[in-house]
C-alpha cells in the first residue's frame, strides 16, 4: 500500500481489470481441453461477456500501457475468445441441414459451366475409345487397367460377359468389388479436384480417361449384343456416379479458372471463393458417390430385368436433375 | 552487441509473422503465422499417426481374417473403407473440430483459421485438406505404384512434384500451402500466454519516488527501447542487466551511486521511462524510439 501512488495508471487498469482476464483464461482453458460441454450454462452465458471485456481491455491496454508483455497476453486472451466465440461450436444440425437445401445445389449450379465442360469431354473420350475398340478389340487392354476389369476382356465368353450383368442372389464378390469401386470412384474425384490447381488441365485429363474405361467397357459388351442389357446394368448406379465424377472434374476444373480468370477479385480471393464453392460440391460428390455405391451393391443384385433397371436409371436420373439444377430460391449458407 | 543484434533480429521476425485479424467488434487482435519448421513437424506426427492407424488396421484385418476364412471378404472392405477415410477425412474431421487442429498442431501449437479473421467455414477445411490428394497422396502413389520396376524418371518427378508442394509455403509471404490458397485459410500460433507480473509494481523492494530522474534522462529513449528494457528486465540476466545499464548511465549522464545494484538501477529507469512515456501517451504523444524528435504523430 506504501507505493500505491507511485503505481502507473496502467498499473491500476491491470489490476482492477485482471480478475476478469484470468477468469476468461480458465474458462477457456476448460472449453479448449474438454470441449464447451464442459462448462454451465452461466458459464457459457458469462464468457461472450468477458470475451468483450477482454476486447476492450486490449484496446485501452494498446492506448495506455507500454508493458508489452500485458499486451502481448491481452491479443492471446482475445484471439482464444474470438475462436471460441465465433469458431465453429454447436449448429451442427443447422448447417447440415442448410448444406443439403442450399449450399450444395447451389455450389453445383453456379459451377454448371465446368460440369458441362467435363461431362462433355468425358462422353466425347468414351465415344473415342468406343469406336476404337469396335474397331480393333485390342485397344480395350491399353484403356482398362487390369483390376477394374475384374475379368471381363474381349478374351471372356460371351456367357460369362453375361453372367456378370445379371446375378443370382447376394455374392460376397459383388458387394467387395462395390466398396472397391466407390473407394476408386472417390480417390478419383478427389484426385480431379485437386489437381485442378493446376489451371483445371489435368482434370479434363482425368475426365478423359474415365471416359475411355467407360467407352471401352460398353463397346465390349455390344460387340457380344449385349449393349442394351449392359446398358440397363450401368446405368442403375451409373448415372448418379458418372454424374458425381463430372461434377468432381468441373469442381476441378473451377478451382483452375479462377486461377487464370480471376476477374475483379485478386488471384487469392478468387482461389478461395471459387475453391470453397468446389468444396461444397465435392461433399456433395462423396455423399452421392456412397449412394451409388449402394445402388450398385444392393440394386443391381436384386434388380434382374433390364427393364426396371432403366426405369431405376430414369428416375435417378431425374431426381439428380430436379435437385441439383431446378432453380431455387437463395439463401445465406450456414 | 551480438545480443543486441539478436535482438534485433527477432524483433523483425515478430514484425514478419505477425498479421492483423480484426474481430467483428472491429478490433485487431493480431495473430502470428506458424513457421515452416512447426507446420512441418505437425505434418511429420500426423502423417506418423495416420500409418501407425493403418498398420494397426492392416494387423486386425489379416488377424480377422486368418481367424474366420468365410468372412475375408468383409475384412476386405472394412480394410478399404478404413484406408479410405484416414486418408481422407483424418485432416478433415480434426481441423472442423473447436481447436481447428490436428493432434500434430495441438502438439505444436497452432491451427487452421480463416485468413483475416471470420468464421472458419467446414468447407474451407475441406478444400483445404482435399489439395493434399495432389500435395502427397498424387507422388506418394507415383513412387509406390511401380513396384520393383520403378522408373527412375517417374523416381524424380515425383520427387520434384513433392518438392515443389512441400516448400510452396516458403514461397509466399503469408506461408500458404496449395490448400489453403483454395481455401483461403491460413495457419497461426496459438500459444498458452501466461499474465506475467508488472516490472513497475512490487518488482523491487526499495521504495523509488518520483523525481529520480530529469526530463533530459527521460528524453533519451523511446517506447522501442522501452521495451527491448522490459526483455532484458524479464530474461533477468547478469551480464545482460549490466550491460545495458551502464550504456544508459553513460548515455543520460547518470553517476553510478556506490552499492547501486544494476538490477535496481534498470528497474527504476524502467519505471520512470514508462511514467514518463505513458503520460505522453495520455497527451497523445507517442514516441517511438530515441530518433523520434517530432513527438507527435504515431505509428
Amino acid at each position: 500500500m506504501s507505493g500505491q501512488e507511485l503505481t502507473l495508471r496502467s498499473g491500476r487498469f491491470r489490476a482492477e481489470r485482471q480478475g476478469d482476464w484470468r477468469k476468461l483464461e480458465t474458462l477457456l482453458d476448460r472449453a479448449e481441453r474438454h470441449g464447451s460441454r464442459s462448462l454451465n450454462d452461466a458459464e457459457l452465458l458469462a464468457l461472450p461477456g468477458l470475451y468483450r471485456s477482454a476486447l476492450s481491455s486490449l484496446s485501452v491496454a494498446r492506448a495506455i500501457s507500454l508493458d508489452r508483455a500485458l499486451v502481448t497476453y491481452l491479443e492471446g486472451l482475445a484471439s482464444r475468445g474470438y475462436f471460441f466465440v465465433y469458431g465453429s461450436r454447436g449448429r451442427t444440425f443447422a448447417r447440415i441441414a442448410g448444406f443439403f437445401s442450399a449450399s450444395w445445389p447451389q455450389s453445383v449450379q453456379r459451377m454448371w459451366p465446368d460440369v458441362l465442360a467435363s461431362a462433355i469431354v468425358m462422353l466425347l473420350a468414351a465415344v473415342a475409345a468406343y469406336l476404337l475398340v469396335m474397331a480393333d478389340p485390342d485397344w480395350f487392354y491399353s484403356f482398362v487397367p487390369r483390376e477394374l476389369a475384374g475379368g471381363r476382356t474381349p478374351a471372356t465368353s460371351t456367357e460369362d460377359l453375361r453372367a456378370t450383368l445379371f446375378s443370382e442372389g447376394f455374392t460376397d464378390e459383388l458387394s467387395t468389388f462395390a466398396t472397391y469401386l466407390f473407394v476408386h470412384n472417390a480417390g478419383v474425384s478427389m484426385l480431379a479436384f485437386a489437381v485442378g490447381f493446376a489451371f483445371g488441365l489435368p482434370s479434363l485429363l482425368l475426365m478423359a480417361y474415365n471416359g475411355f474405361t467407360l467407352g471401352a467397357f460398353v463397346a465390349l459388351f455390344a460387340m457380344r449384343g449385349l449393349g442394351v442389357e449392359m446398358a440397363g446394368w450401368l446405368s442403375i448406379h451409373g448415372v448418379t456416379e458418372l454424374l458425381a465424377i463430372a461434377i468432381a472434374g468441373g469442381a476441378g476444373l473451377h478451382i483452375g479458372r479462377s486461377m487464370v480468370f480471376s476477374g475483379d477479385r485478386t488471384r487469392l480471393e478468387a482461389a478461395s471463393v471459387f475453391g470453397r464453392q468446389a468444396a461444397q460440391a465435392m461433399v456433395g460428390v462423396i455423399i452421392m458417390l456412397l449412394i451409388a455405391g449402394v445402388l450398385e451393391g444392393v440394386g443391381r443384385q436384386s434388380i434382374n430385368v433390364t427393364e426396371i433397371r432403366f426405369a431405376i436409371a430414369g428416375g435417378t436420373a431425374l431426381l439428380w436433375g430436379a435437385y441439383l439444377f431446378l432453380p431455387r430460391r437463395s439463401r445465406v449458407d450456414g | 552487441m551480438a545480443r543486441a543484434a539478436k535482438t534485433k533480429t527477432t524483433m523483425d521476425d515478430n514484425e514478419r509473422f505477425s498479421r492483423s485479424m480484426v474481430t467483428p467488434e472491429g478490433v485487431d487482435v493480431g495473430v502470428r503465422l506458424a513457421t515452416a519448421g512447426e507446420r512441418a513437424g505437425a505434418f511429420v506426427i500426423d502423417a506418423l499417426i495416420i500409418l501407425g492407424l493403418l498398420i494397426g488396421l492392416t494387423i486386425a484385418a489379416g488377424y480377422a481374417a486368418g481367424r474366420e476364412s468365410g468372412s475375408s471378404n468383409l475384412v476386405y472392405i472394412v480394410w478399404m473403407v478404413g484406408f479410405f477415410v484416414l486418408r481422407n477425412f483424418y485432416f478433415f474431421l480434426f481441423e472442423l473440430g473447436p481447436r481447428a487442429a490436428t493432434p500434430g498442431k495441438r502438439v505444436l501449437k497452432i491451427r487452421v483459421a480463416s485468413r483475416g479473421g471470420g468464421v472458419l467455414r467446414a468447407d474451407a477445411i475441406f478444400a483445404r485438406n482435399a489439395m493434399r490428394e495432389l500435395e502427397v497422396f498424387l507422388p506418394l502413389s507415383f513412387m509406390v505404384s511401380g513396384g520393383q520396376s520403378v522408373d527412375a524418371m517417374i523416381m524424380l518427378l515425383g520427387m520434384v512434384w513433392t518438392g515443389v508442394f512441400m516448400f510452396f509455403p516458403l514461397f509466399n509471404r503469408d506461408r500458404l500451402r496449395a490448400g489453403d490458397i483454395i481455401a483461403g485459410t491460413w495457419v497461426i500460433q496459438t500459444p498458452r500466454r501466461t499474465l506475467l507480473a508488472d516490472l513497475a509494481t512490487g518488482a523491487s523492494d526499495r521504495p523509488l519516488s518520483t523525481g529520480v530522474f530529469t526530463p533530459e534522462q527521460l528524453n533519451a529513449y523511446g517506447i522501442k527501447e522501452l521495451q527491448v528494457l522490459e526483455d532484458v528486465l524479464r530474461a533477468n540476466r547478469r551480464e545482460a542487466i549490466a550491460l545495458v545499464a551502464n550504456r544508459i548511465r553513460i548515455k543520460i549522464g547518470w553517476i553510478r551511486a556506490p552499492q547501486e545494484e544494476d538490477h535496481w538501477f534498470l528497474n527504476a529507469y524502467y519505471v520512470e521511462l514508462r511514467r514518463h512515456l505513458e503520460s505522453g501517451l495520455l497527451m497523445g504523444r507517442r514516441r517511438a524510439d530515441k530518433h523520434d524528435r517530432g513527438g507527435s504523430g504515431g505509428r
